[in-house]
Order: structure tokens, then sequence, then C-alpha cells
């Protein structure tokens, strides 16, 4: 077998291209920076656009109007970044605007540290934008995953028309690692759907069964509106209650009632466990390792590792729960995700192991936490 | 050409306001140039200049306050057909001042009208980056501090190619518009006009008032000269053609035995600038000549050219998980800044691991095998001192065979580069063991 050492970021701008990715906007900011030096690199020469914007605000701006033009776009950038993104965040939700957007992680709060990892962005991610509306977040382990899921966002930001996260960390984005290149290839890849022929459109309008506005592109030629504002489905602001309930009720729905289908995690059950961790991100590698060894000394854990963050697998968090005697939940911060697994196991012993101080959690103090914690 | 105005939805401004003046002028310039509305896409933001994509039969896109030339810069760059035409008012100029400064900069073929009158008249009449400080607004005695901004001056300095000032009342303000958005790059026209619906409630303002107050500031009629160029899509588009593809990533295929299929975890203790972190990536690619798993995860400050540089590498034959140093069975110290942010590491090493100790770094005691290299002595400079170091552990059996390391290098380096990178790693001199 062939390996080629890749660093996460890498795999992310490759999979962003295997998925049909052509335009991308990006503001310099360790450690995100590395994926803009890739698009830069991989999309003028395939006829793409790629941008460095006067600010992060004005990147994903770019993507915005970009995504509306009917291409598929893409941006990435840290904390203090995703924090300026937060308002066209809520724009693209609002206005089901399709965009991937890749936070790499470090350690904050603020500036907090440009070359250290976290993962404490999870919450924010979900409920940075106004509205409080739901959001779809991927949270990679490695650097297969950096590209599986990569692609896979933009799956799904075009099937739902809304931004996509992607949740990576520091310590996958900048590390290198060997990777099989044969397993980095796009399988499926899903364009956002025009109307049906002789289909009425509206820009926001959705037909019996359907959770999601058939797209056309600005420029194209049937007009089309496209509003930051509260709009019905011809687009035009409303002050409409049962207009506004209807939109915003379907907008929330689509997400949630698409939970199940979004749910992508790894379970390793192991036969008489009476501890579950649960964990996501390069943490789950640490939390492999500690498994393997436990195992190795007699004592079993079972371990159940997230892909998706948001929404939030309930029913495989549930289902892999059933036995456990208590759930340990680890992370790259000082308690996030923990708040999700207890609402989700109302009666279960929950605890958390976290750190977040820059350095990766060890698989000694996992094992700690599990023998001792 | 017919008229776009959308007949369902007419202007809704307050009777007397210069936008709807604005809107019906713009109507004409788009009926002037015979376009039709699916070849326009009117970008608005926030404010009562925001009301104006709905009063057209155009694509529209309606953001953010500020915001609107992020989007419009975004569908141009996706459409270079399309005819963009951006509205903002006075206030947009204040919060989006950057997009401001870099539309200007970057001169894509578009249009933006500044519907400028003064102040927030939507959120109450507050003061804006145009107001002037003698006026009574909804700010209190805020404005009266600041400078209003000369919109067209920064544009001007800014780089816009294209840049008008002039009042909503002109007579041929539909022609200046039409110009405007003919003009091949980025357009700005600052209209200035009369908001009844607050400014002139509490300022003495008529169309005179304006011609005056334009009248005591340098004229912008169009074409600055200096600052005419290439439009940026058509430049962008040539350079990008001009970029060569990028290949597929590269692929090793295993050639060598490894030295060991156990974990093998080694690290390089440097400073910025050794070339530590390359050093890793090519022991990284020596590994998988050897068919093995490698990971490498680096450690350095937000400095260039100061501050440590840690390179921590693992090796096996296993899948990695964990991906840092917690057992090394290398450890290279090339450099005092990398060697201080370990040195709690040193007091756990054992007989098993193997330091390569650059003559002249101090290290901690330890009871590992130490062999101490006087690379300086040895004619190599201190940017090699890393790869150096690869060639060592080479010729002592650790961790990589001279084969593998000399495929890697052939991999990674090229030229002159590589010439002297293999010359490197043939010529060092591991000591013997001290």
């Amino acid at each position: 077998m062939a390996l080629s050492l890749m660093e996460g970021n890498e795999a992310i701008a490759r999979g962003a291209v295997a998925a049909g990715c052509r335009f991308f906007a990006g503001y310099p900011i360790t450690p995100a920076t590395t994926i803009l030096n890739h698009m830069l690199a991989m999309l003028p020469p395939l006829g793409g656009v790629c941008i460095q914007g006067e600010d992060e605000i004005a990147s994903i701006g770019f993507c915005l109007g970009a995504s509306m033009a009917g291409m598929k776009v893409m941006t990435a950038t840290s904390g203090p970044g995703i924090s300026l993104y937060s308002e066209q965040i809520s724009f693209a939700i609002g206005g089901e605007i399709p965009i991937v957007i890749v936070d790499i992680q470090r350690l904050g709060p603020s500036t907090g540290s440009a070359t250290r990892g976290a993962d404490g962005d999870v919450q924010f991610l979900q409920w940075g934008n106004s509205g409080g509306m739901p959001v779809i977040v991927l949270a990679p382990a490695d650097v297969e995953d950096c590209f599986r899921l990569t692609v896979q966002a933009f799956n799904l930001a075009e099937q739902y028309r809304c931004p996509v996260f992607i949740a990576s960390n520091k310590e996958i984005a900048m590390t290198r690692a060997s990777v099989d290149p044969e397993r980095l290839k796009a399988e499926i890849v899903i364009d956002r759907a025009a109307p049906g022929p002789g289909q009425e459109f509206l820009p926001f309008q959705t037909h019996a069964g359907e959770m999601v506005p058939a797209f056309l592109p600005i420029g194209g030629g049937r007009l089309v509106r496209q509003t930051s504002s509260t709009h019905g489905p011809d687009g035009y602001i409303t002050t409409d209650p049962a207009e506004i309930t209807r939109q915003l009720v379907r907008m929330q729905a689509k997400i949630t009632t698409a939970a199940d289908r979004l749910a992508m995690v790894e379970h390793c059950p192991a036969e008489s466990a009476d501890t579950l961790l649960v964990t996501y991100g390069v943490t789950s590698r640490s939390a492999l390792a500690a498994v393997c060894e436990l195992k190795a000394s007699g004592t079993p854990v079972s371990l159940l590792v997230l892909k998706t963050l948001w929404p939030v697998p309930e029913a495989a968090i549930r289902q892999a729960a059933i036995n456990a005697r208590r759930v340990l939940v680890v992370e790259m911060n000082q308690g996030q995700y923990v708040r999700e697994v207890e609402r989700v196991l109302p009666g279960k012993a929950v605890q958390f192991c976290g750190q977040m101080d820059g350095r990766l959690i060890t698989p000694e103090t996992i094992r700690e936490a599990i023998l001792h914690g | 050409m017919d008229s776009l105005l959308n007949a369902a939805r007419p202007p809704v401004f307050c009777p007397g306001c210069s936008h709807e003046r604005i809107t019906h002028t713009l109507d004409k310039a788009f009926q002037a140039m015979d376009l039709d509305g699916q070849r326009i896409a009117m970008v608005s933001d926030i404010g009562c200049s925001g009301l104006f994509d709905t009063f057209f039969n155009t694509h529209a896109l309606h953001g953010l306050h500020g915001r609107a030339l992020t989007y419009a810069a975004g569908l141009k760059l996706a459409r270079p057909e399309l005819t963009v035409v951006v509205t903002m008012g006075d206030g947009g100029q204040g919060i989006g001042g950057a997009h401001l400064l870099a539309a200007c900069r970057r001169n894509l073929d578009m249009t933006l009208l500044v519907l400028n009158n003064f102040n927030f008249g939507m959120t109450g009449g507050q003061y804006s980056a145009t107001t002037p400080p003698d006026a009574e607004v909804g700010s209190g005695f805020l404005n009266r501090l600041e400078r209003p901004l000369d919109v067209c001056s920064v544009a001007k300095a800014a780089g816009a190619p294209y840049v008008v000032r002039c009042s909503a009342y002109r007579s041929d303000i539909a022609d200046v518009i039409r110009r405007a958005v003919e003009f091949k790059g980025f357009s700005v026209v600052d209209i200035w006009g009369i908001c009844p619906g607050r400014f002139s409630k509490r300022n003495r303002l008529t169309t005179k008032g304006i011609e005056e107050m334009l009248s005591r500031l340098p004229p912008f009629d169009g074409e600055v000269a200096e600052n005419q160029r290439r439009e940026f899509g058509a430049h962008y588009r040539e350079l990008a053609a001009a970029q060569k593809p990028v290949p597929p990533p590269a692929a090793v295929i295993a050639q060598f035995d490894p030295v060991s299929i156990e974990r093998q975890e080694v690290i390089l203790l440097g400073s910025a600038g050794q070339r530590v972190i390359t050093a890793g990536e090519i022991l990284c690619l020596a590994g998988l000549y050897a068919g093995l798993n490698t990971t490498q995860k680096n450690d350095y400050d937000i400095t260039v050219l100061r501050g440590p540089s840690i390179s921590e590498m693992t090796l096996s034959l296993q899948a990695i998980d964990y991906t840092g140093i917690s057992r090394p069975s290398i450890v290279v110290a090339l450099g005092p800044e990398g060697v201080a942010r370990r040195r709690k590491m040193f007091a756990g090493l054992d007989e098993t691991c193997t330091v390569i100790q650059a003559a002249g770094v101090d290290i901690p005691a330890c009871r590992a095998q130490i062999h101490r290299v006087d690379f300086k002595d040895q004619g190599f400079k201190g940017t090699d001192w890393a790869l150096a170091s690869l060639g060592a552990l080479a010729k002592l059996g650790r961790v990589v065979r001279p084969e593998m390391l000399e495929a890697a290098i052939t991999s990674r380096l090229r030229g002159d580069i590589l010439a002297g990178a293999l010359d490197i790693v043939r010529r060092v001199e591991p000591s013997e063991r001290i």
C-alpha cells in the first residue's frame, strides 16, 4: 500500500475541491492559514476563485455572494475569525445559503494561543447565531476524516441549504500524518436542487413534502431575491406572524428532523464494560489508545466517537449508553459538550474529563479518569 | 427598454426623500443602457438605502449593515457578466469602511451608489460618518467632536478609478449614474440628498444648500486619471489561467525494511530557523519508505525566526492514535530554546533512549545514551544541523536506515538543495557514545 504524508488542512482543501468547491475566501490566521494556501494553489488552475479578504467579515461575505451566484464555497478561520463571522453565519442560516465554514480551533478565549490546540468553540458554533437556529457541525478526528467530512459537509450544505461547520483543531490541522491516498476520494457529490421542470419558483418556496426550497442562482434567467430580513417565500420582507412562523419552523425542522440521518458516530462497544467514553475530534485518538491499553490489562471500556456534534446525535448516544453504569465525556475544553450528554442522558452518571491548556489530553489522563475518576 | 421598477412594490420613502428621486433616475439609467433585469444584481444593506433592491425587477441581494460590497464582490467574481449595482448609505461608509477601502483598491467592475443624507434616518437620526459637526442630530453633542468623512477623497486615495460627487437634484443624475455603471471598473457615486424624516426636521437643508456645500469641496466628476488600471476580475482570470495545476498527493510505496516495527517516538528540540520542521517531515517520509505509519506534530511560538522549534515524530507499523510523545526513543538536542521548553522530559529518559546532543547545547542530566556531535566542527551550518542529525541516526542504526533517509530526501528536495542534503547525511559522523 502506498502512503502519503499530509496535514489535516491539506486534506480539507483536497476534500473541498473533490466535492466541487470552486470558490474560497479567507483571511490569514494560524492555524487555518494553510487551508488558504492550499486553496490558492488548487483553485485558480481549475478556473476557480480564491481570494484573501480584507478581513474575516469580507471573506465570508464574498463566499455568500458567490454561493448565491451558484458556486460551492468555503471559508476557513479560527476562534477570533469565527467570532467575526458570527453575523454572516446568521445570514447564511436565515437566507439558507449553502456554505462550508471551517473552524480550526485554537486555544481561547479571545486571541488565546495561535499555535496551541483546543476544542473550545463547540458550543459557540451552534449558538453563535442570532435567533438560535440549529446548525450542522462535523468534527474530524484525523487526516482522513478531514477529507471525508469536508466532502460530507459540502453535500449537506447543498442538500439542506445551510452553513455546515468543520470543527477541526490545530492538532489535526497542522499535524502531518501518513494516509492512504486511495481513501481520499469523493464517492458521492451532491449539488443543490433546482426546481423541477415547469415547477413554480419563488426563492424560499417549498412544495408539499419538501423542507428545503429549490435553488436558482442570482444571475440566471429567472429573477432571484436573497435577503437577510425576515421574509416570506418570495424573499420580500414580511411582518405576517403566520408566514414568519411557517418559514422559521421549517428552517428549524429541516435540520432537527434530519438529526438521525445526520448522525455520524463510531461506536466501539466492549462486552461487560461499565464505562462508556464519549469524545470527539483529536481527543478520540487518545481515548482509543486508553481503551486499547485498558482492554489489554483486563478493563473493558466502551467508546463512542462523535463525528457529528450538531445536531446532537441523541439516539446514538442513548443507544450507546444503555448498559453503561457511568458515562465519561472527554474533551479539550473546560466542559462544553458534556452539557449535551447530560441533557440526553438524564439520570445517568455523567462525568467530565477535560483540559484546556494547549496540550493534547494524554491516554494516561483518560486511563486515570476511568480507573480512579 | 421598459422600466424595471416593480409596480407591485412602489417606493416607501418619506414624502420628499431624495432616495425616491434616485430610485427613478436609476431606473432611467438602466433603461438607457437597455439592460433587462436578469442581467442586473442590486445589492444593498441596512438603512433606507437597503430598501432599494425591493423596488426593481432585477436580481437582488440584501444583507448586513456595511457588508453590501462583500456580497457584490462574490457575485461579480462568480458571474463576471452581471451588472452589479450596490446601494449603501452614509452609515455604511462608517461600519463598512474597510470594505470601501478594499473595493477601491481591488477595482472590480461594479458601482457603489452612496445615498448620502448625513444621518442614520431609520434609527432616529443619529450622526453618521458624514454628518457635519454643526448639525443637530439624534446623538446629542457627539457629532460636534468628529470630522465628517470625505467619501470621495478617501475613495480616490484608496485607488478608485471612477469617483463622482454630486447632488441628488442634479438635472442629469440619470446620465451620471449610467456613465458610472458603464465604466469598466469600480465606480463610486457619492450622492448628496435630503432626509426629510429626520435630518431636515432639525437642520435647514435645501437643494441650493447642498450645491453650496459641494462647491466648497474638491470636485469629483468621473475618471480619476492616476487610478486607471486593469479591472480586477479580468486580471485575476488571466493570472489564474497561468497557474500550474496541483498534482495529486505524492504516494510513497514501501521499498525498505524498517529498523523496528515497534512504535518509535522521536523528538527534535531546536530553535526557529534550524529547519527542524523540514527535517521532521523528511524523517516521516523516510518512515513511509519502510512501510511505516508516521505522524509529525510541531510546537513553536508565534515568532518566526526566534524562539523554540520542536518537532515530534511517531513511526509505527500500527495505526497511530495519540500523536504526542510520551516515551521518546530518540531525543535530538539542537538548540537551547527547544531543550528549555522540554527540560522536564529529560529526567524520565532511560537507557533505551538515544540522545543526539549538538556540541554547545546543554541538556539536563539523564540516563539516556548520549552521543555528542560537534556539527560545527564537522563544517555544518546551523540551518543544516537538524538534517545532519538524521544522518547521524541513520549511521547509528537508530529509527532510520541510510537508504530510507536518502529516498525521503530525494522525494522531498530538488536540484542543488537535494545534492547538498544528500552530502550532509552522508558526510556527518556520529560520535561514540559518551
